[in-house]
């Protein structure tokens, strides 16, 4: 999943593909872990020391989320960032996962990222940029996601309360993190 | 209601037993932060947090800036705290650009790492004291503080926002004599912290007051996901410096100091006994710091990174803070998040609230360690 | 014949020539009075905003020391209170809070405008949510530059004041 530029520049972003052979190990059985279970459904984007990356679809990020809580024991949510790709006509929204109780994942931070349609004129309420919300699995991300929400406009389906946090009440504007909001004078 | 109201504000008729009260955004605190408090009696009922009155939209404007001069404004959500949180910043840069440091400025980092963590409990215990009626309690940690930055004066040049930290290293090697200077100021800021523990910590009165209150409890606190001392002071050990360490941390002997009750006082505990920490680390790291050696590496005008994402973290002094940094070929990052503790520990405060006595509601948000301009960024 | 002299029409003449006389006696030494009591006891509103209220703190330690010119952080209501110091940036949501802390407190009242944020915005002067300045908002009689202003440049900044309230008329 990278962006939508020439193939060379594709293989930059998948360190998987070029060196085989000096991938660390415990990351490694780690994400062979997850592609044994979901198989083609999840893809894994890059293996590095302390950090693996998993990229779903939205419609499995659910099953991918309790498996990682429940046989992997991430316990809970570092944070959750939206990155808005226009070219793609995609927003992605990243979760970091990590774990308080498991001594060996202690260091590992996994970054699972799902991408949702993004429209270039959003009607609120009537558009397509919605995802489903892992509050039932992590409570965490509660207000993770209620500002990634505000901040880009993706509606999180199951999570009880869709509000606005951080911006003012009056907030009548695109939501500001994406690349079509521009700040004033640039 | 024979007043005329200001225009914009409406009279609704709620609950007879229920009152609606705004621990608004001028309150005898520290900070803007509103919490809309729901009371019965002198109970609390519920509690919903409104942040972001001083929300200054940093990522947004990070995106417009190259990565030398997001430095600035980067640090400024906690500027007492300026080193902590442009180090995950500058770390994921580093790697993105494939940057080397040298041993001596990573040596530098740290210390000057660990004296912010100083200038930065020190200002949270001045206001901890004042929001619990102590005065004296303003006025020691508010004094010693002084000395610390005193110290990063000399270190960086400027009191607060000392932007000191850069991709590739440290801005300017330590001055001359410094070593000498800090470790007589630490050792006497040693002594000073321990005399806290006969007003403050051993304090009936503070005993009292927060002991039993907000209890947070090691399961909640690990699904809450909360971190730093909030997560200390619940029985969980996971600090970033001994888990993920980062820089030489591997190098010098970290001991973190885990709590076990989860109330108000072990949290208003835990920092106290992390500052004690940080005396020793910064004679460790004094004293195995290489005697000479460049601190920064030289770069080229308008570094620009590949395709390529990175997530670093750092212990602050509010817990675990991350930086996710991605970049697109550009001079200027495609998307900068951090992810910082105050935000993550946000989500304590309407769990904890709900049920406590209104008297003690100081006690236990001030506890969370909760810096109103960090959580907005 | 001094029954004569004292009608009612002389007698409102009189008393209105006597009030003239006692204005022109009394009133500078009083006004200096007033405004003596003023200046030295500002109290600030507890507005701690961003990045400035640190150094607003660090002003009130003992080395810098700021309540030897009676600026005492009354922790009262702010009805009680006299002095605005808008601490660093103030952004859209927080701007008509301002206002209405600004309305509420009672006459004669001050505004100290403190660090850069609050006189043009400073840093953040391209962002979404931040004002650019709060000329807008409050009227502001006291202007201390910096990123942010060192405890010694505030406490010059209130000196200033003190001066500027010495030559204020009092009604």
């Amino acid at each position: 999943m990278s962006d939508s530029d020439t193939s060379i520049q594709e293989t930059e972003t998948k360190p998987v593909v070029e060196n085989q052979q000096e991938l660390p190990k415990f990351e490694k059985d780690h994400s062979d872990k997850i592609t044994a279970k979901f198989g083609s459904k999840t893809e894994i984007a890059f293996v590095k020391p302390d950090r693996i990356r998993v990229n779903v679809k939205k419609e499995d990020i659910l099953d991918v989320a309790s498996f990682l809580r429940d046989e992997l024991n991430y316990d809970h949510a570092e944070s959750v960032t939206g990155v808005d790709f226009p070219a793609d006509k995609e927003i992605e929204v990243v979760y970091h996962l990590g774990s308080y109780t498991d001594p060996q994942l202690n260091r590992q931070v996994l970054s699972l990222a799902t991408r949702a349609p993004r429209e270039d004129d959003p009607k609120p309420g009537n558009d397509s940029t919605k995802l489903p919300s892992l509050r039932e699995i992590f409570y965490s991300v509660e207000f993770h996601e209620r500002e990634c929400f505000e901040m880009l406009g993706v509606f999180f389906e199951g999570h009880p309360d869709n509000r606005r946090l951080l911006l003012p009440e009056d907030w009548a504007d695109l939501p500001p993190l994406r690349k079509d909001f521009a700040i004033k004078g640039r | 209601m024979t007043a005329r109201l200001p225009p914009g504000l409406q009279l609704e008729k709620v609950d007879d037993r229920i009152m609606t009260l705004n621990v608004g955004p001028q309150h005898p605190g520290s900070g803007h932060m509103r919490l809309i408090i729901k009371v019965d009696g002198d109970y609390i009922v519920s509690c919903d947090p409104d942040p972001g009155y001083v929300h200054r939209g940093e990522e947004k404007m990070a995106e417009y800036r190259n990565y030398i001069t997001n430095i600035p404004h980067l640090e400024r959500p906690v500027i007492h705290d300026s080193c902590n949180i442009l180090y995950p910043y500058c770390l994921g840069v580093e790697e993105l650009l494939g940057l080397e440091v040298s041993e001596r400025a990573k040596y530098v980092r740290v210390i000057a790492s660990e004296l912010n963590r100083f200038t930065y409990t020190l200002y949270w215990l001045a206001i901890y004291g004042i929001f619990l009626g102590h005065s004296t309690m303003f006025m020691w940690p508010a004094g010693d503080r002084e000395l610390a930055i005193d110290l990063l004066e000399k270190l960086t040049g400027a009191r607060v926002t000392h932007s000191y930290f850069v991709p590739g290293g440290v801005r300017n090697d330590l001055p001359a004599n410094f070593e000498d200077v800090c470790l007589r100021q630490i050792n006497y800021l040693e002594k000073r912290l321990k005399a806290y523990a006969d007003i403050f910590y051993d304090n009936p009165i503070l005993i009292a007051r927060t002991e039993k209150t907000g209890v947070l409890s090691r399961e909640d606190a690990i699904r809450l996901g909360t971190t730093g001392t909030v997560l200390r002071a619940s029985g969980v050990d996971y600090d970033v410096r001994t888990k993920e360490p980062y820089d030489v941390y591997d190098e010098l002997d970290v001991h973190t100091n885990v709590l076990k009750n989860g109330d108000s006082y072990d949290r208003s505990k835990t920092p106290w006994l992390d500052m004690l920490e940080s005396c020793n680390i910064i004679r460790q790291a004094l004293e195995k710091m290489p005697k000479s050696g460049s601190v920064r590496v030289k770069l080229k005008p308008n570094p620009k990174g590949g395709n390529d994402e990175v997530y670093k973290r750092v212990e602050s002094g509010r817990g675990s803070l991350g930086a996710y940094i991605v970049s697109r070929s550009k001079p200027e990052p495609y998307r900068v998040k951090l992810s910082v503790g105050s935000f993550r520990n946000l989500i304590c405060m309407p769990y904890l609230l709900k049920g406590e006595k209104l008297g003690n509601m100081p006690a236990v948000y001030w506890s969370l360690n909760y810096w109103p301009v960090e959580a907005d960024r | 014949m001094l029954k004569d002299l004292i009608t009612p029409q002389n007698a409102n003449a009189f008393v209105g020539k006597l009030g003239d006389i006692l204005v022109k006696a009394i009133d500078q030494p009083l006004e200096y009075a007033i405004n003596w009591g003023r200046l030295w006891s500002l109290w600030p509103v507890h507005i701690e905003t961003a990045c400035c209220s640190v150094e607003f703190g660090a002003a009130s330690s003992p080395r810098y020391d700021v309540e030897r010119f009676g600026i005492i952080e009354a922790f009262g209501s702010l009805r009680q209170c006299d002095l605005v110091v808008v601490q660093g940036t103030i952004t859209r949501k927080m701007a008509p809070r301002l206002r209405l802390v600004y309305d509420q407190m009672p006459e004669p009242k001050y505004v100290i405008a403190m660090g850069a944020c609050a006189i043009t915005g400073g840093l953040y002067f391209d962002s979404y949510n931040v004002l650019p300045g709060i000329d807008g908002v409050l009227p502001v009689d006291v202007y201390v530059p910096g990123c942010p202003p060192r405890p010694e440049t505030l406490i010059q900044g209130c000196i200033l004041l003190q001066e500027k309230i010495k030559r204020m008329k009092v009604r």
